[in-house]
């Protein structure tokens, strides 16, 4: 445990590659159609007619069907919160409502023929207004659902304080946009779907979480829940977007049904980018008020959030948003209020974060704003109001309560490692030479929720074969995280016996018909935690069976994890192994379960210091260095979690930097391949710098909470942040993001002339390192 | 149409459709399903063999103007169950997560030594450009290739 251990899953992705659903070749999918979506190329119309004539008599076409033919309800939002009245049919029957939503299904022998007849399918539209914004959303002009009379799919309010801000020497306010961007992972979705002859549905699906899955298509399809079994097989990244299925992949149970044969589906990249959730998209207010001596004394951050055409789980997080209010600074008044509306887009979803790194990014912003009114370093405004170490358990004015931390060691840390000091000194001396390449250098601090946000548990069970083999059975499911390899290392901490001869499995509803998935950076302080507990329940059985072997007191009995067998004590040369006690227990096997449920989420802080070059000429900016301080309690596996890191990491300096999803006004998609997309790659990314700190959590016995998604919180604001700062010598206070070129060189332009940083206008703030 | 090629040192000939892709091919005739398919724009390179010795992206060439040529894919790189260096590589710097861009970055990487044995790491970076991972921040890829390149010349 804490150790750098390699990962056991990797010779199998290395040499042969991985299997996923479309790579899938069982038995049970021989002979499978392929199913191919016909797609709106609209963003809001009324269907008149659907002509299907001319694709059902194309080549190798077996059946095309349209929304008319599916006998199925169509289905409220998931979640019980959110405006149930807005359904979303299985194929758009009367109206559609963005450009992708599926409106008929062709199914042919093979993918290519789907492709060709798919043009095939002459739906007619009468064009409908489209409403793209969610500020214009907000104004109910046009309806998406006009018989629910309002746009508005959740709403949290909690009352508006007026006297919020009074007594603030200082307030400041600004309007910013966290913009939509795409998960990406890079294995599209895909599902597979088959009838057995004993009337049991499998799918196959490239799922985070193939028990919830199982739960939506038993509900959905009206079957039972023994009837349903999911696969995830290995799944080529989730991000949040595969949590749960999505309405197509459900829809195949149905189809598999009706054509008597089993059906398969494999997006591509192009209907991936129309259709798999989308991240963020929320429109922000900021305010914020403090005394000019750096104390900031009240916030309020207003969200209203774009949930795309029909509501899901992007509909829903604002409500972490607002957990997260405050951050980690000990602000005394504070309030949040967030509505979530809908809007002729693809739906969104989570995406590494979910409405925490929007929290991040809105606080983070404040606090540069406000530093820069009052003219004081913004690192330095960070750490006075930053919760106090012995403040913990901390109960923000929201009523977030953290368990641990040390924030201001993580700040100070991560200053001290970037070299923030001779960084300003830097920065000055090309300020007063008037250089064309600036330095921007942006702060970070954040804390987060993970396991959240209410309480939740996982389930795991440890059996030993009567080979002395181990295998793990577990309820999270892993789609890069490494779980075969931090499990494995749970166990054989507990039990001695090696990684290599510990297996295990996940993401497959018969073998493990309990969990609840891998997502929101629950896994191992919940998932592991339970193999922890049922690996020590392991040992507890087997002390007693290892007594019967060696006729001894099972308390004088001794685990010498070492060498992976029992022994009696004083007496190492008379042993019994794990087969040896996996043979004891008889017919019933070695094996136990275990649950753990915490008693509260925990809460990952950090801090990060991004540097930047921006080229005042060209607006194109540089990432030369990120910085991190990510505090995720206990580390099991420091490789694991500096991979977690990097690959955060990234993803925030994506969105601060390149990437947004874009509609024209009309509602037609802009960005809807990776050409056209801001997907980085290794060209436009420096090495990170990662510098370890670790805070136990008292909340459970491993005293670990997540890594998979801190490094995004933390880098999307430090690097945001880094490019204002860079531009501050224009006068330039706030940027929204992506920071794209041509935002940049119009930011400078917009400063005045000539736009040189010698002779822009004062900076206001940011400057008191010069 | 016709198409004869030699994948993993196995000679195949099989008909085709003059339209299929190399990729198609490879994954669906010869059944190698190593070699993943990641978009539709010729972008991400998860799909990337080597074709000749040369780093492609499969799904930019026709099956059928890979006839006559050699070709390697992710299941033919390790040889007597011994990981070939690169692939050692990058299990020992952790430079994969889900595993799906790995095939095709794994192959992009050899190639890219290949042609430059001792690069530095802003080469590496260029070098790999046409290959996208969402996964690893490609901080532990670029890692890997310059172990890899170290543990060759040493
Ligand atoms: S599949 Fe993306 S480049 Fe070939
Ligand atoms: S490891 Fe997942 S895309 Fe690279």
């Amino acid at each position: 445990m804490g150790t750098r251990v390699v990962r056991t899953e990797d010779p199998r992705f290395l040499t042969g590659g991985g299997t996923y659903v479309a790579g899938l070749r069982v038995p049970e999918l021989e002979g499978a159609l392929h199913a191919t979506f016909v797609r709106a190329t609209i963003a809001h119309a009324r269907i008149a007619s659907i002509d299907t004539s001319e694709a059902e008599r194309a080549h190798g076409v077996v059946a095309v069907v349209t929304g008319a033919d599916v006998d199925l309800e169509p289905a409220p939002p998931e979640t019980p919160i959110l405006n149930q009245q807005m359904l979303r049919p299985w194929l758009a029957v009367d109206t559609v409502r963005y450009v992708g939503e599926p409106v008929a299904v062709v199914l042919t022998d093979t993918a290519a023929q789907g492709a060709d007849a798919a043009e095939l399918v002459w739906p007619d539209y009468e064009p409908l207004p489209a409403v793209v914004d969610p500020e214009a959303a907000l104004a109910g002009d046009t309806l998406l659902f006009p018989d629910v009379g309002t746009n508005v799919a959740l709403e949290l309010a909690f009352g508006r304080d007026e006297a919020l801000f009074e007594g603030c020497e200082v307030v400041v306010s600004e309007r910013l946009v966290n913009q939509r961007v795409a998960p990406c992972p890079l294995e599209v979705r895909a599902t597979a779907a088959a009838w057995g002859d004993d009337g049991r549905l499998t799918i196959w699906t490239s799922t985070q979480n193939a028990q919830g899955a199982r739960d939506a298509v038993v509900a959905r399809l009206g079957l039972d829940e023994g009837q349903v079994r999911v696969v995830a097989p290995d799944v080529g990244g989730g991000f949040g977007a595969k949590i749960g299925i999505y309405t197509e992949e459900i829809l195949l149970g149905w189809l598999a049904k009706r054509m008597g044969r089993p059906v398969r589906w494999v997006e591509t990249r192009t209907e991936s980018m129309l259709n798999m959730g989308h991240g963020r998209g929320q429109v922000q207010r900021v305010t914020i008020g403090g005394r000019r001596d750096g104390t900031v004394e009240a916030y309020r951050l207003e969200v209203l959030a774009d949930a795309g055409a029909y509501p899901k789980l992007g509909a829903v997080l604002p409500y972490m948003t607002r957990l997260m209010t405050t951050g980690t600074y000990a602000i005394p008044r504070a309030e949040c209020d967030t509505r979530s509306v809908v809007t002729n887009t693809t739906p969104t979803m989570a995406y590494r974060g979910a409405g925490r790194p929007e929290a991040a990014a809105a606080i983070e912003r404040a606090m540069d704003l406000f530093a820069a009114e009052i003219g004081m370093d913004p690192a330095e405004v960070r750490r006075r109001n930053l919760v106090a170490p012995d403040a913990f358990p901390y109960t923000t004015p929201v009523g977030t309560t953290y368990d641990s931390g040390d924030y201001r060691t993580a700040l100070d840390t991560a200053l001290a490692a970037a070299g923030y000091d001779d960084l300003r000194a830097e920065q000055a001396r090309r300020r007063q030479a008037g250089e064309r390449v600036q330095l921007g250098i942006g702060v970070s601090t954040y804390v987060e929720v993970t396991a959240g946000p209410t309480p939740s548990g996982e389930d795991a069970r440890v059996e030993v074969r009567p080979d002395g083999s181990a295998v793990v059975y577990t309820g999270t499911s892993p789609h890069g995280q490494g779980h075969h390899t931090a499990w494995a290392m749970i166990v054989a901490d507990r039990l001695g016996i090696p990684l290599d001869r510990i297996e295990v499995i996940h993401g497959d509803t018969d073998l493990v018909p309990r969990g609840e998935g891998t997502m929101g950076s629950r896994s191992l302080q919940l998932g592991g935690v339970a193999v922890h507990e049922a690996a020590g329940k392991v040992v507890d059985r087997a002390r007693e069976l290892a007594a019967e072997v060696l006729e001894a007191n099972p308390d004088d009995l001794v685990l010498d994890t070492d060498a992976g067998h029992w022994h009696v004590a004083g007496t190492p040369t008379a042993t019994a192994t794990w087969a040896d006690v996996a043979a004891a227990a008889g017919e019933d096997g070695l094996a136990e379960d275990a649950r753990f449920d915490a008693a509260s989420p925990t809460f990952p802080f950090g801090a990060h210091v991004a540097v930047v070059a921006v080229d005042t000429e060209t607006g194109k900016v540089t990432l030369e260095r990120i910085v991190t301080v990510d505090d995720a309690g206990r580390i099991l596996n420091p490789l694991l979690v500096e991979g977690q890191r990097h690959g955060g990491i990234a993803q925030g300096v994506a969105q601060a930097l390149w990437e947004e999803v874009r509609y024209d006004g009309d509602g037609n998609p802009v960005t809807a391949n990776l050409a056209d997309y801001a997907f980085p790659s290794a060209a436009e990314l420096p090495s990170f710098e990662v510098v370890p700190m670790e805070t136990p959590t008292p909340v459970n016995p491993l005293g670990a909470k997540g890594i998979g998604e801190s490094g995004t919180i933390g880098a999307t604001p430090a690097v945001q942040s880094a490019v204002v700062d860079a531009l501050a010598p224009f006068g330039v206070r706030h940027l929204d993001m992506p920071a794209t070129p041509e935002r940049v060189w119009r930011a400078i332009v917009r400063a005045g002339e000539p736009p040189t940083p010698a002779s822009g206008p004062a900076a206001a703030g940011t400057g008191s390192a010069e | 149409m016709k198409v004869a090629v030699t994948v993993n040192g196995t000679k195949q000939e099989h008909e085709v459709e003059p339209r299929t892709l190399l990729v198609h091919y490879l994954r669906e005739v010869v059944g190698l399903t190593g070699t993943n398919i990641g978009c539709d724009t010729s972008s991400c390179g998860a799909c990337t063999v080597l074709l000749d010795g040369q780093s492609v992206k499969s799904c930019t060439v026709l099956a059928v103007q890979a006839d006559g040529a050699e070709i390697t894919t992710i299941e033919g790189l390790a040889s007597d169950g011994q990981l070939h260096p690169m692939q050692e590589a990058f299990r020992q710097h952790h430079g994969l997560q889900c595993g799906y861009c790995t095939p095709g970055m794994v192959m992009a990487a050899v190639s890219l030594l290949d042609e430059n044995p001792a690069p530095t790491e802003a080469e590496v970076r260029e070098g790999l450009e046409g290959n996208l991972c969402r996964c690893t921040g490609y901080h532990n890829i670029v890692k890997a290739v310059l172990a890899a390149a170290e543990g060759a010349a040493s």
